[in-house]
């Protein structure tokens, strides 16, 4: 005896009537079916790397709702400190001293570089590292130093990795480089959001809740100075100085630029800045431009003071100068520059 | 409206009928784009350090295929200025697939902006504050947003005319939009190009020539581009594509392309015959710097195929065939998509601004997330094409029924 076969591939509608829909056979249907369930499994696969998605790195409702920093009332500013204060907390189990310095009246930030005294020890790229709550992995330092053959001032001479037991080293010299604080910025020209911007003292900052991370600051600033969280910054949180403020050193995320703003939470409080605090040389000299009487006025004022790359015209507020010819050294090997021009060795 | 939506769903349902090559070409496109979608799951997690990016060469492979893609747009104005403005006919039956391109085009544009940003959740941050008019990608979100719209409105009016049998109003809403298309195909590259040539700090973008030699580039590849679309369009589907309009594209080809390799000449010369010494970007891309030297076989590749193209472009097309020319346009395609790339974005962070040489190299996952964009771009553009196609012709207009509902009514 035969029977028809059901559901067989000629496509009949089934005996039982349930899949089969006018103009659909059960085959064309499971076939759909299919192709839907995995087309959809195949998304679901594919996008199935954000559960490892942080919960504490999703942004929450309110930090994805807060304002610009420039169109926050005092009231919102104190909300979104008391977010970070409580973000803080709970990801170091410290309580922060965080706070939102403004810009003091008739000041104007400068600083001067005696590139005589400084001897290259790099104890400034490490103070701000631990000043402002960097990520010390992967490690992000605002300062980077160049160890520069005597006779150029040719950045592109020095060398960023030096590596020697002892500093200095008699044939060359010390160049710190760090965010020049400009008067004509050209990265917060191209910021396509404006979250960074030049405040009243000169300083030029960031808003870490707005930034998109699009790093175009980064290859607008001519001296490099601008640093982004390529990935989640790791900070012991023993490592983390508490003392911090909105725009300065408080803990940024991924996906974010940072960069230095002359330790604000510091300089707006009258304290000098961190770097400047560390160098045994006294190397270094900060203060407000606007005094006559302040240190930074006098160097400008009495010495051989020049700013790098002047030809840009970003007018940086970050002064180097040598403040007396170099003693003359018997021993010293001109540089090659210097020989080519028939400086005996 | 209703019918605009039946339309649309119907547009949908079209899109996932086809023979075993359209199935396997479209799950082939799918299955790339999904891992390219898997890769920026990942990226979103762990951050951009699974790029080959760093704070010495902060842009690299998204931004160069952004750039080289901005200048693919340009294929859609080269078809509309000859048909439009010199009313040539042969072109008028194709200029439609142009416009689609350029669509697709800025979509992949906008994908490769959008994941090359380390927050994107923060777009919207675009609508609160906007740094108008002194940042220049504000300008480019102004202008490749709206030359989306406007080949948006441009296609999607004709193929609704179409598919209405309404004839479209031409004067009214067809051709002031397809002239200002032109202006505003001009504005995007030089807009694009603006964002680099305006950064005091990088000497190898800061140059006048710049804008001029990107639009010249961008007038090759993308008639090239399109000359291949055009052939496999006339041959997989049933439009007609006039071989006249791929010889008028071939005169476009030439005439950009000589242009450009004339401004890479002069661009090369006062680099290297000044011999400064600020000039080590230039240096690095053709030469290396002592042991760095990742770019330079790429580039030379380029400046190779590149030549070659254009001899072959030059030379007579004595048979009717168009294998010369189809072999000019896929080495033009890939040799610009080197030199307006990679070769134009990476040498601009090589040194950094001091002086330091860090070289760059996409990572896997880069390179995944950058292939499932093209993968995703082909796609729309084959289902943007797949749907145009009959819809012109007729086969598929607001009387007619669907190819899925004939096969329903046939077996019901």
């Amino acid at each position: 005896m035969q029977l028809p076969v059901i559901g067989n591939r000629d496509g009949c509608a089934s005996p039982y009537g349930g899949a089969s829909r006018p103009g659909m056979t059960r085959r064309s249907f499971l076939r759909r079916g299919a192709a839907v369930t995995g087309g959809l499994a195949a998304l679901a696969a594919a996008m199935s790397p954000l559960r490892d998605l942080d919960g504490d790195d999703l942004p929450s409702f309110q930090k994805l709702l807060q304002k610009h920093y420039k169109e926050m009332s005092p009231e919102e500013m104190e909300a979104a400190l008391d977010r970070i204060r409580k973000e803080v907390e709970k990801r170091y189990q410290v309580r922060p001293d965080i706070r939102d310095f403004k810009p003091m009246d008739g000041v104007e930030f400068v600083y001067a570089l005696n590139l005589t005294r400084c001897i290259g020890c790099r104890r400034c790229v490490y103070a701000c590292v631990e000043e402002n709550n960097q990520s010390r992995d992967p490690e992000i330092q605002y300062i980077r130093v160049l160890e520069m053959p005597r006779g150029s001032i040719d950045i592109e001479d020095g060398d960023h990795h030096y590596e020697r037991s002892t500093v200095p080293d008699e044939h060359h010299y010390y160049m710190p480089v760090q965010c020049h604080q400009c008067a004509n910025p050209p990265c917060v020209k191209v910021c396509p959001v404006e979250a960074t911007w030049q405040e009243a003292d000169g300083i030029t900052v960031i808003d870490y809740d707005w930034c998109i991370g699009c790093r175009y600051c980064e290859a607008a600033c001519p001296y490099w100075a601008r640093r982004f969280n390529f990935t989640k910054p790791k900070l012991p949180k023993d490592d983390l100085n508490p003392t911090m403020a909105y725009l300065s050193n408080r803990p940024r995320e991924k996906g974010v630029v940072e960069k230095c703003h002359f330790c604000l939470h510091r300089t707006r409080q009258g304290k000098l800045p961190a770097c400047l605090e560390v160098c045994p040389t006294g190397a270094r000299k900060f203060g407000n431009v606007l005094d006559p009487k302040s240190e930074v006025a006098e160097i400008l004022r009495t010495k051989r003071v020049f700013v790098l790359k002047a030809e840009v015209g970003t007018l940086p507020r970050f002064f180097y100068y040598f403040d007396e010819r170099d003693p003359i050294d018997e021993h010293v090997v001109p540089s090659q520059a210097a020989q080519a021009v028939g400086v005996a060795s | 409206m209703r019918e605009y939506l039946r339309f649309l769903v119907r547009c949908f349902r079209l899109s996932f009928v086809g023979d075993w090559r359209y199935y396997t070409w479209m799950l082939v496109l799918t299955c790339i784009a999904l891992l390219g979608l898997n890769a920026y799951c990942k990226q979103l997690v762990s951050g951009l350090a699974t790029t080959g990016m760093t704070d010495q060469v902060s842009w690299g492979l998204y931004i160069a295929n952004f750039t080289y893609l901005v200048g693919m747009a340009a294929a859609a104005v080269m078809l509309v200025i000859p048909a439009y403005v010199y009313r040539n006919e042969d072109l008028h039956e194709v200029v439609i697939f142009g416009e689609l391109l350029a669509v697709a085009v800025i979509i992949m544009c906008l994908l490769f902006v959008t994941v090359d940003l380390g927050s994107p959740e923060r777009f919207i941050h675009l609508f609160l504050r906007f740094n108008f008019p002194l940042s220049m990608l504000t300008w480019d979100v102004i202008v490749l947003n709206g030359y989306l719209l406007i080949n948006l409105h441009i296609t999607g009016y004709l193929i609704y005319s179409a598919y209405r049998k309404r004839e479209p109003n031409k004067r009214l809403f067809l051709v002031p939009f397809v002239l200002v298309a032109i202006v505003w195909a001009i504005s995007i590259h030089t807009v694009t190009a603006f964002l680099y040539s305006g950064l005091g700090g990088r000497p190898f973008w800061n140059h006048a020539i710049i804008a001029p030699r990107f639009i010249a580039s961008a007038f090759a590849a993308g008639p090239a581009f399109i000359v291949l679309t055009l052939q496999v369009i006339g041959r997989f589907t049933t439009h007609h594509v006039p071989v006249n309009a791929l010889r008028l594209l071939r005169q476009v080809i030439i005439v950009a392309m000589t242009i450009n390799v004339f401004l890479l000449i002069s661009e090369m010369f006062t680099e290297f015959y000044t011999g400064a010494d600020h000039l080590l970007s230039t240096h690095y891309l053709y030469f290396g710097l002592g042991e760095h030297r990742a770019l330079v076989p790429w580039i030379w590749s380029a400046v190779g195929i590149n030549t070659t193209a254009l001899v072959l472009l030059y030379l007579p097309q004595r048979n009717r065939g168009l294998w010369l020319l189809n072999t000019a346009c896929v080495m033009l395609i890939v040799g610009i998509w080197i030199e307006k790339g990679m070769g134009l974005i990476v040498p601009a962070f090589i040194p950094t601004p001091l002086g330091e040489v860090v070289e760059y190299l996409p990572t896997l996952n880069e390179v995944l997330v950058g292939l499932g964009i093209w993968a995703f771009g082909l796609l729309l553009y084959t289902i943007m094409v797949r749907i145009t196609v009959p819809v012109l012709k007729g086969d598929l207009t607001v009387d007619t029924l669907h190819p899925t509902e004939v096969a329903r009514m046939a077996t019901a």
